[in-house]
Protein backbone atom coordinates (compact mmCIF):
# COMPACT_ATOMS: atom_id res chain seq x y z
CA UNK A 1 0.00 0.00 0.00
CA UNK A 2 1.71 3.41 -1.02
CA UNK A 3 0.88 7.14 -0.83
CA UNK A 4 -0.01 9.39 -3.03
CA UNK A 5 2.42 12.76 -2.38
CA UNK A 6 1.79 16.63 -3.98
CA UNK A 7 4.08 19.14 -3.41
CA UNK A 8 3.12 22.38 -3.86
CA UNK A 9 2.51 26.07 -2.45
CA UNK A 10 -0.33 26.32 -0.21
CA UNK A 11 -2.98 27.46 -3.03
CA UNK A 12 -2.34 24.55 -4.66
CA UNK A 13 -2.08 22.10 -2.29
CA UNK A 14 -5.32 22.89 -0.35
CA UNK A 15 -7.12 21.39 -3.55
CA UNK A 16 -5.34 18.10 -2.96
CA UNK A 17 -5.73 17.53 0.37
CA UNK A 18 -9.27 16.47 0.19
CA UNK A 19 -8.88 14.23 -2.76
CA UNK A 20 -6.61 12.06 0.10
CA UNK A 21 -3.29 13.13 -1.00
CA UNK A 22 -0.71 13.63 1.26
CA UNK A 23 0.44 17.10 0.69
CA UNK A 24 3.53 18.45 1.58
CA UNK A 25 3.40 22.89 1.40
CA UNK A 26 6.60 24.57 0.11
CA UNK A 27 7.31 28.46 -0.62
CA UNK A 28 11.26 27.94 -1.83
CA UNK A 29 12.97 25.83 -4.38
CA UNK A 30 15.19 24.44 -1.07
CA UNK A 31 12.28 23.32 0.55
CA UNK A 32 10.76 21.62 -2.20
CA UNK A 33 14.01 19.18 -2.74
CA UNK A 34 14.10 18.81 0.46
CA UNK A 35 10.48 17.33 0.90
CA UNK A 36 11.04 15.43 -2.05
CA UNK A 37 14.14 14.00 -1.23
CA UNK A 38 12.04 12.89 2.46
CA UNK A 39 9.59 11.22 0.23
CA UNK A 40 11.68 9.47 -1.24
CA UNK A 41 13.43 8.60 1.45
CA UNK A 42 10.53 7.17 3.51
CA UNK A 43 9.27 4.66 0.11
CA UNK A 44 5.95 4.92 1.35
CA UNK A 45 5.23 6.95 -2.11
CA UNK A 46 4.49 5.28 -5.35
CA UNK A 47 3.58 8.77 -7.01
CA UNK A 48 4.51 11.96 -6.14
CA UNK A 49 3.35 14.87 -8.00
CA UNK A 50 5.40 18.26 -7.98
CA UNK A 51 3.52 21.87 -8.88
CA UNK A 52 5.01 22.68 -12.13
CA UNK A 53 6.45 26.67 -10.92
CA UNK A 54 8.24 24.99 -8.01
CA UNK A 55 9.66 21.81 -9.96
CA UNK A 56 11.18 23.92 -12.86
CA UNK A 57 13.08 25.49 -10.09
CA UNK A 58 15.00 21.76 -9.50
CA UNK A 59 15.32 19.40 -11.86
CA UNK A 60 18.13 18.02 -11.29
CA UNK A 61 16.10 17.14 -8.13
CA UNK A 62 13.67 15.51 -10.32
CA UNK A 63 16.21 13.53 -12.93
CA UNK A 64 17.58 11.28 -9.55
CA UNK A 65 14.40 9.93 -9.58
CA UNK A 66 13.65 9.45 -13.20
CA UNK A 67 15.80 5.82 -13.49
CA UNK A 68 13.74 4.04 -10.36
CA UNK A 69 10.57 1.96 -10.63
CA UNK A 70 9.17 4.12 -7.61
CA UNK A 71 8.50 6.48 -7.08
CA UNK A 72 6.93 7.99 -10.12
CA UNK A 73 7.68 12.03 -9.89
CA UNK A 74 4.67 13.73 -12.17
CA UNK A 75 4.95 17.60 -13.15
CA UNK A 76 1.78 19.01 -12.89
CA UNK A 77 0.31 22.38 -13.11
CA UNK A 78 -0.30 24.01 -9.51
CA UNK A 79 -3.27 26.69 -9.41
CA UNK A 80 -0.22 29.38 -10.90
CA UNK A 81 -0.70 28.23 -14.33
CA UNK A 82 1.25 26.01 -16.28
CA UNK A 83 3.72 26.69 -19.36
CA UNK A 84 4.32 23.05 -19.97
CA UNK A 85 7.24 21.96 -18.30
CA UNK A 86 5.92 18.31 -17.76
CA UNK A 87 6.10 18.34 -21.56
CA UNK A 88 9.54 19.46 -21.60
CA UNK A 89 10.43 16.43 -19.07
CA UNK A 90 8.67 13.99 -21.53
CA UNK A 91 10.93 15.70 -24.47
CA UNK A 92 13.87 15.28 -22.38
CA UNK A 93 13.06 11.47 -22.19
CA UNK A 94 12.13 11.46 -25.77
CA UNK A 95 15.66 12.71 -26.72
CA UNK A 96 17.23 10.45 -24.64
CA UNK A 97 16.20 7.51 -26.17
CA UNK A 98 15.98 9.05 -29.55
CA UNK A 99 18.79 11.05 -29.63
CA UNK A 100 16.71 14.07 -31.20
CA UNK A 101 13.15 15.89 -29.77
CA UNK A 102 10.66 14.20 -32.24
CA UNK A 103 7.58 15.65 -30.46
CA UNK A 104 7.06 18.41 -32.50
CA UNK B 1 42.17 1.00 -31.80
CA UNK B 2 43.29 -0.85 -29.48
CA UNK B 3 44.33 -4.43 -30.44
CA UNK B 4 43.73 -7.57 -28.03
CA UNK B 5 46.86 -9.41 -27.19
CA UNK B 6 46.91 -13.21 -28.15
CA UNK B 7 48.76 -16.03 -28.72
CA UNK B 8 48.76 -16.85 -31.76
CA UNK B 9 48.01 -20.26 -31.35
CA UNK B 10 45.19 -22.52 -33.27
CA UNK B 11 43.65 -23.15 -29.45
CA UNK B 12 43.50 -19.35 -29.35
CA UNK B 13 42.00 -19.24 -32.90
CA UNK B 14 39.37 -21.60 -32.42
CA UNK B 15 38.31 -19.45 -28.93
CA UNK B 16 38.30 -15.92 -30.70
CA UNK B 17 36.32 -17.70 -33.46
CA UNK B 18 33.53 -18.58 -31.11
CA UNK B 19 33.49 -15.39 -28.87
CA UNK B 20 33.11 -13.13 -32.51
CA UNK B 21 30.20 -15.16 -33.23
CA UNK B 22 28.66 -15.05 -30.12
CA UNK B 23 29.38 -11.26 -30.61
CA UNK B 24 27.69 -11.17 -33.95
CA UNK B 25 24.42 -13.06 -32.26
CA UNK B 26 24.34 -10.56 -29.52
CA UNK B 27 24.94 -7.84 -31.73
CA UNK B 28 22.02 -9.06 -33.69
CA UNK B 29 19.69 -9.88 -31.16
CA UNK B 30 19.99 -6.43 -28.77
CA UNK B 31 19.57 -4.68 -32.36
CA UNK B 32 15.96 -5.88 -32.82
CA UNK B 33 15.75 -5.52 -28.95
CA UNK B 34 16.27 -1.83 -29.80
CA UNK B 35 13.87 -1.17 -32.60
CA UNK B 36 11.34 -2.86 -30.35
CA UNK B 37 11.57 -1.26 -27.29
CA UNK B 38 11.59 2.36 -29.50
CA UNK B 39 8.46 1.16 -30.89
CA UNK B 40 6.47 0.53 -27.68
CA UNK B 41 8.76 3.86 -26.34
CA UNK B 42 7.03 5.43 -29.11
CA UNK B 43 3.60 4.60 -28.76
CA UNK B 44 3.78 5.41 -25.02
CA UNK B 45 5.14 8.84 -25.10
CA UNK B 46 2.41 9.24 -27.64
CA UNK B 47 -0.50 8.22 -25.09
CA UNK B 48 1.72 10.25 -22.71
CA UNK B 49 1.22 13.27 -24.51
CA UNK B 50 -2.18 12.91 -25.39
CA UNK B 51 -3.12 12.26 -21.38
CA UNK B 52 -1.02 15.19 -20.33
CA UNK B 53 -2.58 17.33 -22.80
CA UNK B 54 -5.99 16.31 -21.62
CA UNK B 55 -5.44 15.96 -17.53
CA UNK B 56 -3.82 19.83 -17.58
CA UNK B 57 -6.90 20.64 -19.12
CA UNK B 58 -8.85 19.16 -16.54
CA UNK B 59 -6.68 20.28 -13.92
CA UNK B 60 -7.24 24.18 -14.98
CA UNK B 61 -11.03 23.58 -15.11
CA UNK B 62 -10.84 22.55 -11.70
CA UNK B 63 -8.45 25.44 -10.17
CA UNK B 64 -10.76 27.58 -12.05
CA UNK B 65 -13.68 25.99 -9.95
CA UNK B 66 -11.38 26.79 -6.68
CA UNK B 67 -10.57 30.02 -7.50
CA UNK B 68 -14.54 30.73 -8.08
CA UNK B 69 -15.22 28.58 -4.84
CA UNK B 70 -12.54 30.90 -2.67
CA UNK B 71 -14.01 33.96 -4.12
CA UNK B 72 -17.30 33.67 -2.34
CA UNK B 73 -16.08 31.67 0.48
CA UNK B 74 -13.96 32.87 3.42
CA UNK B 75 -10.44 31.81 3.09
CA UNK B 76 -10.78 30.92 6.64
CA UNK B 77 -13.31 28.77 6.26
CA UNK B 78 -12.75 27.16 2.89
CA UNK B 79 -8.98 26.34 4.52
CA UNK B 80 -10.83 24.64 7.20
CA UNK B 81 -13.14 22.49 5.18
CA UNK B 82 -10.50 20.89 3.09
CA UNK B 83 -7.87 20.73 5.92
CA UNK B 84 -9.39 17.04 7.32
CA UNK B 85 -9.96 14.87 4.59
CA UNK B 86 -12.45 12.38 5.10
CA UNK B 87 -10.65 9.88 2.21
CA UNK B 88 -7.34 8.73 2.65
CA UNK B 89 -6.04 8.32 -1.24
CA UNK B 90 -4.12 5.08 -1.20
CA UNK B 91 -2.55 2.97 -4.57
CA UNK B 92 -1.49 0.05 -5.24
CA UNK B 93 1.42 -0.84 -7.16
CA UNK B 94 1.73 -3.86 -9.52
CA UNK B 95 4.79 -4.57 -11.81
CA UNK B 96 4.27 -5.59 -15.17
CA UNK B 97 7.54 -6.77 -17.65
CA UNK B 98 7.51 -4.51 -20.49
CA UNK B 99 10.60 -6.05 -22.47
CA UNK B 100 12.44 -7.03 -19.31
CA UNK B 101 12.28 -3.25 -17.97
CA UNK B 102 10.34 -3.54 -14.57
CA UNK B 103 7.43 -1.04 -14.99
CA UNK B 104 4.70 0.17 -12.05
CA UNK B 105 1.22 0.16 -12.77
CA UNK B 106 -1.22 2.19 -10.11
CA UNK B 107 -4.43 1.17 -9.00
CA UNK B 108 -6.69 3.77 -6.69
CA UNK B 109 -7.90 1.81 -3.45
CA UNK B 110 -9.96 4.08 -1.89
CA UNK B 111 -11.26 4.23 1.45
CA UNK B 112 -13.29 7.25 2.83
CA UNK B 113 -14.25 6.55 6.65
CA UNK B 114 -17.72 6.37 6.79
CA UNK B 115 -19.85 5.54 3.88
CA UNK B 116 -21.38 9.14 3.81
CA UNK B 117 -20.55 11.25 1.07
CA UNK B 118 -16.99 12.52 -0.02
CA UNK B 119 -17.44 16.16 1.37
CA UNK B 120 -15.84 16.56 4.71
CA UNK B 121 -17.35 19.72 5.64
CA UNK B 122 -20.78 21.36 6.36
CA UNK B 123 -22.96 22.61 3.61
CA UNK B 124 -23.97 25.78 5.21
CA UNK B 125 -20.59 27.27 5.77
CA UNK B 126 -19.42 26.65 2.14
CA UNK B 127 -20.96 26.81 -1.50
CA UNK B 128 -21.94 24.77 -4.08
CA UNK B 129 -18.68 25.89 -5.95
CA UNK B 130 -16.65 24.10 -3.89
CA UNK B 131 -18.82 20.98 -4.08
CA UNK B 132 -18.45 21.57 -7.92
CA UNK B 133 -15.08 21.80 -8.05
CA UNK B 134 -14.30 19.35 -5.35
CA UNK B 135 -16.28 16.24 -8.07
CA UNK B 136 -13.98 18.10 -10.87
CA UNK B 137 -10.71 17.39 -9.56
CA UNK B 138 -12.32 14.21 -8.18
CA UNK B 139 -12.90 12.86 -11.95
CA UNK B 140 -9.25 13.85 -12.55
CA UNK B 141 -7.56 11.77 -9.98
CA UNK B 142 -7.78 8.54 -12.01
CA UNK B 143 -6.38 10.43 -14.86
CA UNK B 144 -3.26 11.65 -13.00
CA UNK B 145 -2.28 8.27 -11.69
CA UNK B 146 -2.35 7.42 -14.96
CA UNK B 147 -0.47 10.20 -16.02
CA UNK B 148 2.37 9.27 -13.59
CA UNK B 149 2.60 5.33 -13.99
CA UNK B 150 2.75 6.44 -17.93
CA UNK B 151 5.54 9.16 -17.57
CA UNK B 152 7.50 6.49 -15.47
CA UNK B 153 7.10 3.76 -17.94
CA UNK B 154 8.68 6.38 -20.71
CA UNK B 155 11.27 7.07 -18.64
CA UNK B 156 12.09 4.21 -17.77
CA UNK B 157 11.95 2.45 -21.47
CA UNK B 158 14.24 5.74 -22.64
CA UNK B 159 16.55 4.84 -20.14
CA UNK B 160 16.91 0.97 -21.34
CA UNK B 161 16.66 2.33 -24.93
CA UNK B 162 20.22 4.50 -24.08
CA UNK B 163 21.55 1.35 -22.54
CA UNK B 164 20.43 -1.09 -25.25
CA UNK B 165 22.08 1.49 -27.35
CA UNK B 166 25.17 1.56 -25.92
CA UNK B 167 25.84 -2.01 -26.25
CA UNK B 168 24.83 -1.84 -29.92
CA UNK B 169 27.41 0.38 -30.39
CA UNK B 170 30.02 -0.65 -27.67
CA UNK B 171 29.35 -4.48 -30.14
CA UNK B 172 29.22 -3.11 -33.40
CA UNK B 173 32.27 -0.65 -33.55
CA UNK B 174 34.77 -2.07 -30.50
CA UNK B 175 34.07 -5.90 -29.55
CA UNK B 176 33.65 -6.89 -32.68
CA UNK B 177 36.51 -5.38 -35.04
CA UNK B 178 38.28 -6.21 -32.25
CA UNK B 179 38.09 -9.86 -32.71
CA UNK B 180 38.20 -10.02 -36.03
CA UNK B 181 41.32 -7.96 -36.53
CA UNK B 182 43.26 -10.42 -33.97
CA UNK B 183 41.18 -13.56 -35.44
CA UNK B 184 43.14 -12.07 -38.85
CA UNK B 185 46.75 -11.68 -36.64
CA UNK B 186 46.70 -15.34 -35.77
CA UNK B 187 45.63 -16.42 -38.98
CA UNK B 188 48.88 -14.29 -40.64
CA UNK B 189 51.31 -15.38 -37.88
CA UNK B 190 50.01 -19.27 -38.39
CA UNK B 191 50.27 -18.81 -41.88
CA UNK B 192 53.73 -17.46 -41.59
CA UNK B 193 54.51 -20.23 -39.27
CA UNK B 194 53.40 -22.70 -41.73
CA UNK B 195 55.08 -20.85 -44.80
CA UNK B 196 58.63 -20.69 -42.35
CA UNK B 197 57.80 -25.00 -41.87
CA UNK B 198 57.97 -25.69 -45.49
CA UNK B 199 60.97 -23.49 -46.35
CA UNK B 200 62.47 -25.14 -43.90
CA UNK B 201 61.55 -28.64 -44.75
CA UNK B 202 62.36 -27.61 -48.15
CA UNK B 203 65.83 -26.60 -47.29
CA UNK B 204 66.47 -29.81 -44.90
CA UNK B 205 65.62 -31.78 -48.17
CA UNK B 206 67.90 -30.31 -50.42
CA UNK B 207 70.69 -30.78 -47.78
CA UNK B 208 69.68 -34.10 -47.48
CA UNK B 209 69.74 -34.97 -51.33
CA UNK B 210 72.97 -33.01 -51.32
CA UNK B 211 74.87 -35.16 -48.25
CA UNK B 212 73.21 -38.26 -50.22
CA UNK B 213 74.89 -37.30 -53.71
CA UNK B 214 78.15 -36.72 -51.71
CA UNK B 215 78.18 -39.49 -50.22
CA UNK B 216 77.58 -41.73 -53.13
CA UNK B 217 80.17 -40.15 -55.04
CA UNK B 218 82.65 -40.42 -52.05
CA UNK B 219 81.69 -44.23 -51.57
CA UNK B 220 82.92 -44.55 -55.63
CA UNK B 221 84.79 -42.08 -56.78
CA UNK B 222 86.40 -43.91 -59.30
CA UNK B 223 82.98 -43.78 -61.29
CA UNK B 224 83.09 -40.28 -61.35
CA UNK B 225 86.13 -40.39 -63.49
CA UNK B 226 85.66 -43.24 -65.53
Amino acid sequence: MYKIGMIGDRESTLCFLPLGFSVTEVNSAEEAAKALRQMAATQEYAAIFVAEDLARLIPEELDRYKDAPLPAVTVIPGRAGGEGYGLAQLRKAVERAVGTDILK
Amino acid sequence: MAELRVIPTRMELKKLQTRYQTARRGHKLLKDKRDELMRRFLEVVKRDKELRERVEAALKAAYAGFDLAAAVTHPKILEESLMLPKKSGEIAVSYRNQMSVTVPDFAMIESAVGDSDTYNYGLISTSGELDNALTALGSVRRDLLLLAATEKEAQLLAEEIERTRRRVNALEHIMMPRYLAAIRQIKMKLDENERGNITRLMKVKDMMVAAQYREKHDFFPDEEEA
